[in-house]
């Protein structure tokens, strides 16, 4: 069997490719809360709830209305998209004025709420989610066997994160919403309608949160708690990419996830820590993170 | 980063001090405080009770920093829970006497405060809250492999011991009155830092850092030994429940533990200084009423928390004091 620094290929390579899946997550996952705190300015702490709600959705379409996983990808991300924008409209638009800090306490509530409901009504032990037919089975690479459906989860990512750049990056939409997290004051006497806005970003990185969890309910098993643990590891991912750039916080997320992966194959002990010891070293050497403007 | 006005109690015109910076209204509720604390065993479950204090004494320590510098940690389970461990630890694998166990488990606390604290003041507002998360997470990890941990069992039967190598804490009444003697001790010390010149600076930091620095203050250093101070007594705070209920567990230093000290402080009233007191006599009760609805309590206090923020930023003793139109 072929080595690489006395580790078996196969084993390297596996443990590569899971960690570019978890990164896949961290990347989606960061770039919502980067969108949502670059225009509204509250960190997303209901972010790993809605993350969850993606995943029991999709799960809800196909048990209870027979819909698949290809539905559930377009329809689950726009119906928690909406609880989302509900919730800002009720709830969270009130805080703008005050303290961000009180923006991350009620969506940490919130977060609780949600998780709460969901343990209720369906436990905490995980539901099963079939990979989709048309995703089953591996590819020979000659190195390793490559399970088709983590290879799709991680190609779909990537598109994902590069369409979210575009779309801010080089649509009209995009320079409205660059232009109000600027100066939103500025863009309102544009005629502009801020607040309409800071709703609709809200609701897109829920939706993109809830798509994150869909692709994630046929890998993990769908349970309440799926997002609160990674909730936190993505805190952590968005301290060290710092919030100020897109493509940033998506290659700091897939960057991180193979480090975690690498760290699994070499020093299993500290896998589920390496992530916070980067961050540290992080904020010891360039406290405003590696893509961050302080 | 904190908007005028800020992220704290209302503050009235400084009356005057009557009696160790405390004011008249004050020194009423700490007298009908204390009154409660004596009389409350005759009449109330005593380890019940116990657990009250604790989480008590813990909120105490969480406010100091939230309250009076304006920092919000989102991972003082870490301290609370490394405190407990350490303590059951002593006490049981070294056979320490309680004081002393309780002692280690506030230096560990401490010590955990000075290395999270010093790389986590190098940002501030929402930044600063995630990162302390952050490291709380990882404490918590490392407190899942870590072999003196016990895991998932968490460190059980921890013997309560002798007070001074006289005083038999396990009686509960005997333990009780310990118990109540570190919370006093810590509350007054939270009070006393508070109403210090080094509070003063606290203070001012919170209300504009930026002129605090312009006056000379270091500020950096004034957030870390605040930090340290608050981190310290948690892990006193820890250290005292092992003690009290014989077992230090996992779910002490969970990031749930954390948010529910945060509750507490909220519920009471932030920079308030019988707040964090009230409010965990609020939550550890609704706790002891509700746990037979298991998942359902996750849910209240997610529905408090949404209520708290929206429409009761002042808080239980912050509206009353409000009210009154005096600081309590």
């Amino acid at each position: 069997m072929e080595e690489i620094f006395g580790i078996p290929t196969p084993l390297l390579f596996g443990q590569v490719l899971l960690g570019l899946i978890n990164g896949a997550f961290y990347a989606l996952l960061s770039l919502g809360l980067a969108v949502i705190f670059g225009m509204l300015n509250v960190i997303n702490f209901t972010h790993g709830a809605q993350f969850m709600m993606g995943a029991f959705v999709a799960w809800m379409l196909l048990n209870y209305l027979g819909i698949g996983y290809w539905g559930a990808l377009v329809l689950a991300p726009i119906i928690v998209g909406i609880t989302g924008v509900i919730l800002e409209r009720t709830m969270i638009a009130r805080l703008y004025k005050l303290d961000h800090l009180y923006g991350l306490l009620l969506t940490f509530g919130m977060g609780l709420i949600i998780e709460g409901l969901f343990r209720n009504e369906f436990g905490s032990s995980g539901l099963p989610y079939r990979i989709p037919p048309e995703l089953t089975g591996a590819w020979d690479l000659g190195f390793m066997f490559m399970p088709i459906y983590r290879g799709w989860v991680v190609v779909v990512a990537i598109v994902m994160c590069l369409a979210t750049w575009l779309v801010i990056e080089k649509t009209k939409i995009g320079s409205y919403l660059r232009a109000a997290t600027e100066n939103p004051a500025l863009v309102q006497a544009f005629g502009i309608n801020v607040p309409r806005m800071m709703t609709l970003t809200y609701g897109a990185g829920v939706a993109l949160a809830a798509f994150a969890g869909v692709l994630a309910a046929p890998i993990y098993s769908v349970n309440p708690q799926m997002g609160a643990n990674l909730i936190i590891i993505v805190f952590a991912v968005v301290v060290i990419g710092g919030m100020g750039s897109i493509l940033g916080s998506v290659i700091t997320g897939f960057g991180l996830g193979v480090v975690e992966g690498l760290t699994k194959v070499f020093y299993p002990e500290a896998s589920s820590t390496v992530i916070f010891v980067v961050m540290a070293i992080v904020l010891l050497a360039r406290p405003a993170g590696l893509f961050g403007r302080s | 980063m904190a908007a005028p006005g800020g992220f704290s109690g209302t503050d009235f015109k400084q009356e005057d001090d009557v009696f160790l910076g405390f004011s008249k209204a004050q020194l009423l509720a700490l007298l009908v405080m204390v009154v409660f604390i004596a009389v409350a065993p005759f009449y109330l479950y005593p380890v019940f009770l116990m657990k009250l204090l604790c989480f008590a004494l813990f909120a105490c320590a969480f406010n100091l920093l939230i309250g009076y510098v304006g920092l919000l940690s989102f991972g003082h389970a870490a301290y609370f829970g490394m405190g407990g461990y350490l303590a059951g630890h002593s006490a049981k694998v070294w056979g320490l006497p309680p004081e002393l166990s309780i002692i280690i488990g506030g230096a560990v606390g401490a010590a955990l405060g000075l290395v999270v604290g010093w790389i986590a003041i190098r940002r501030q507002g929402i930044y600063f809250a995630m990162i302390t998360l952050a490291f709380a997470q990882m404490i918590y990890f490392f407190c899942v492999q870590a072999p003196f941990t016990g895991g998932e069992d968490g460190i059980q039967s921890i013997p309560r011991g002798l007070l001074f190598g006289t005083f038999d804490l396990r009686r509960d009444l005997t333990m009780y009155w310990f118990t109540a003697g570190v919370f006093l001790i810590g509350f007054l010390l939270v009070h006393r830092i508070v109403h210090s010149p080094f509070g003063m600076v606290l203070k001012s930091i919170r209300e504009n850092e930026p002129r605090a620095t312009s006056l000379g203050y270091r500020t950096d250093d004034y957030k870390l030994m605040a930090f340290v101070l608050s981190a310290g007594l948690a892990g006193v705070a820890g250290g005292l429940k092992s003690i009290v209920f014989g077992i230090a567990t996992l779910t002490d230093v969970f990031w749930t533990m954390s948010g529910e000290v945060v509750l507490m402080s909220l519920v009471g009233g932030l920079g308030t200084i019988f707040g964090p007191v009230v409010g965990a006599a609020v939550i550890i009760t609704m706790q002891n009423y509700l746990a037979e609805f298991g998942a359902w309590v996750t849910v209240i206090q997610g529905v408090i928390f949404v209520l708290c923020v929206l429409a009761f930023r002042r808080g239980v003793v912050g509206e009353i004091g409000n009210w009154l139109r005096v600081r309590l």
